[in-house]
């Protein structure tokens, strides 16, 4: 056994948001319609994790909950430096809102027992909630700190951060156990080398089922069982046509009508 | 766990003020409400803050929870938690709104795991259905689609979106109950606020004159002429997010869905094409002009003024004859 600190990083495969469809009669995307990638956040989660193992020695497990797809990720994030990986893939767990998803990576987390730090990105580009990362905290009774864009310090019990609160920052200590969700700001992560790829290749993947974790589960509280939360319907964003007066002529003549008009809406002359 | 059709907000502030999130709350709380045929209550939580109740009954609260202690200063989040947690489940409100700022999106999700209930985030709209069941509408994949959501259990919690509702008015002739609670302290050592510093003020979701600059930018220096024309129209510099993903200007001036919602008085795009997560931040604004060399770029769809050129030709002719006018205007007024 190693006498570092114990970290988890939780993760999430999210499609390719520029190249995405959405399939508006069945209410929802297409995921045949883009590659399945990192949430982009959670890279910077990950890199957070493999700095302080590199400083204080340690362990990374890397947890997703998915489709067998996501496999393809998990295998990235050993490629960036986690040490293992699992991934939760059941039927039962599928359809899931932020409270049933915390919940089930909760209690994967407590399946695994002892931790120090769990670390998690500010939000999914899919999702867009930004909410599981506090749940899991709420579920497993532990302190969190979101939009943390600096570690300051830390040590074997505990760690200094800050927290990014808008119009102030905080800078909070926490003691492990505890749960930090980063910002993009807080290191640039890094790209693996090609020794890492081919190691992450022939990496074993864990994958844990609910059944996995009935000992210590309340099994209706996965996936759309456990969802208060349904969408009912999605629709695209209306677009107004037509209203707007295009000034036509002479840059001369443009500049000049738009300089009137600019006087009129902001009472300037 | 329905005991009344009581709908709740929770109170931020700013310093020793109201953030003005609160209002947009109260706003469309009120509007529910009124459909509902309930009480509106709200939540308030800090130090020396009894003044402030009254406000809220101002802005529409026919309730207001009042918990008063120098820990809740500043934002404690498992002592915040554990107090609201309680009235909660004291009083069982049918609806609890909470604004989606960094305060209502690390203190809401704890809550509403504590409580086993659903929350949606970042909603841009609420409705009722003929139920009586609370719709909760917000955009999902970055602003490309619009979701409509409900929740099976109580209370149905969401995060609403600053600066997408209509704020409440104040009327000092309302009356209301406040109700002083007991703050519960927490023995907990596993978090410590060391200190708390103020953030830089680039609030611009608080502008009233946006100048964005896009794609159409060709180099960081070049925003110098964009904030030359903001400065001039008392504004502020605004950009997309291919902008600020470039490191070009900081995150702080990034409009769109995953920046910052704005609805000023005027909206200068320039070089922005209007993609669908650009547009949702935007498209409010009361006046929108576009300045673009693309004909067909959709931020001509929304505009309501139109500019088809370069905007490295128009800018520095634009700034140089509001110039012109400021000086003759200074002029005639000495």
């Amino acid at each position: 056994m190693n006498d570092g600190l114990n970290l988890i990083v939780l993760i999430k495969q999210v499609p390719e948001i520029d190249k995405v469809k959405f399939d508006i009669e069945k209410g929802r995307i297409d995921r045949s319609s883009a590659k399945g990638v990192i949430n982009p956040f959670d890279l910077n989660a990950i890199e957070a994790a493999v700095q302080i193992k590199e400083k204080i020695g340690g362990n990374i497990i890397a947890i997703s909950m998915g489709p067998p797809q996501a496999i393809s990720s998990l295998r990235e994030a050993i490629s960036r430096g986690v040490d293992k990986a699992i991934l939760l893939s059941d039927n039962k767990f599928a359809g899931a809102d932020t409270l049933a998803t915390s919940y089930t990576l909760a209690c994967a987390i407590k399946k695994i027992g002892k931790f120090d730090i769990i670390f998690c990105g500010e939000k999914t580009i899919d999702g867009d909630t930004g909410q599981v990362g506090a749940e899991v905290a709420e579920h497993l009774n532990i302190p969190h700190a979101s939009y943390v864009s600096k570690i300051i310090e830390y040590n074997k019990e505990n760690i200094i951060v800050l927290s990014e609160m808008g119009s102030y920052n905080y800078i909070i200590k926490l003691k492990f156990p505890c749960l930090i969700s980063v910002t993009k700001d807080i290191n640039v992560p890094r790209l693996p080398t090609f020794k890492d790829l081919m190691k992450a290749r022939k990496a074993e993947i864990e994958i844990w089922d609910s059944n996995y974790l009935s000992d210590i589960a309340d099994i209706n509280k996965f996936g759309i069982e456990g969802s208060p939360t349904r969408v009912i319907k999605i629709s695209m964003p209306k677009e107004e046509i037509g209203k707007c007066k295009i000034f036509k002529g002479e840059i001369d003549e443009i500049v000049s009508a738009l300089v009137k008009e600019l006087g009129v809406i902001l009472k300037l002359w | 766990m329905v005991k009344n059709n009581d709908i709740f907000i929770l109170s931020e502030l700013i310093g020793e003020k109201i953030h003005p999130i609160t209002y947009e709350l109260l706003g469309k709380g009120r509007e529910l409400a009124n459909k509902l045929n309930t009480c509106l209550s709200s939540i308030i939580l800090g130090y020396n803050i009894k003044e402030l109740a009254k406000e809220l009954i101002y802005y529409g609260s026919d309730k207001v929870y009042v918990y008063d202690h120098p820990l809740l200063k500043n934002l404690d989040i498992l002592l915040y938690k554990h107090n609201i947690v309680k009235l909660i489940l004291e009083e069982k409100p049918s609806i609890f709104l909470i604004g989606a700022t960094p305060f209502g999106r690390s203190l809401g999700p704890r809550i509403a795991a504590a409580l086993n209930t659903g929350l949606t985030a970042d909603c841009i709209d609420l409705d009722i259905d003929e139920e009586g069941n609370l719709i909760q509408i917000r955009p999902a994949f970055s602003g490309n689609i619009i979701a409509y959501i409900k929740t099976s259990t109580r209370p149905q919690m969401c995060t609403i979106r600053y600066k997408t509702m209509k704020p409440a008015i104040k009327d000092i002739k309302r009356n209301g109950e406040i109700i002083n609670k007991n703050v519960e302290i927490l023995n907990n050592k596993n978090i410590e606020i060391l200190e708390i510093i103020k953030a830089k003020e680039i609030n611009i979701s608080d502008a009233d004159v946006i100048v964005s600059a896009g794609r159409g930018l060709k180099k960081p220096e070049d925003f110098s002429m964009i904030k030359e024309l903001a400065d001039l129209l008392g504004g502020m510099v605004g950009a997309s997010r291919p902008l600020v993903d470039e490191g070009w200007i900081s995150k702080e001036h990034q409009v769109g869905f995953s920046g910052n919602t704005v609805k000023p008085k005027l909206y200068i795009a320039c070089g922005i094409s209007g993609s669908p997560q650009h547009l949702f931040g935007m498209r409010d604004s009361e006046i929108i002009i576009a300045i673009n060399i693309d004909p067909s770029a959709p931020i001509f769809r929304i505009a309501n003024y139109g500019i088809i050129g370069d905007m490295y030709k128009i800018i520095p002719r634009l700034i140089e004859e509001i110039k012109r006018r400021l000086k003759s205007k200074n002029e005639r007024n000495n």
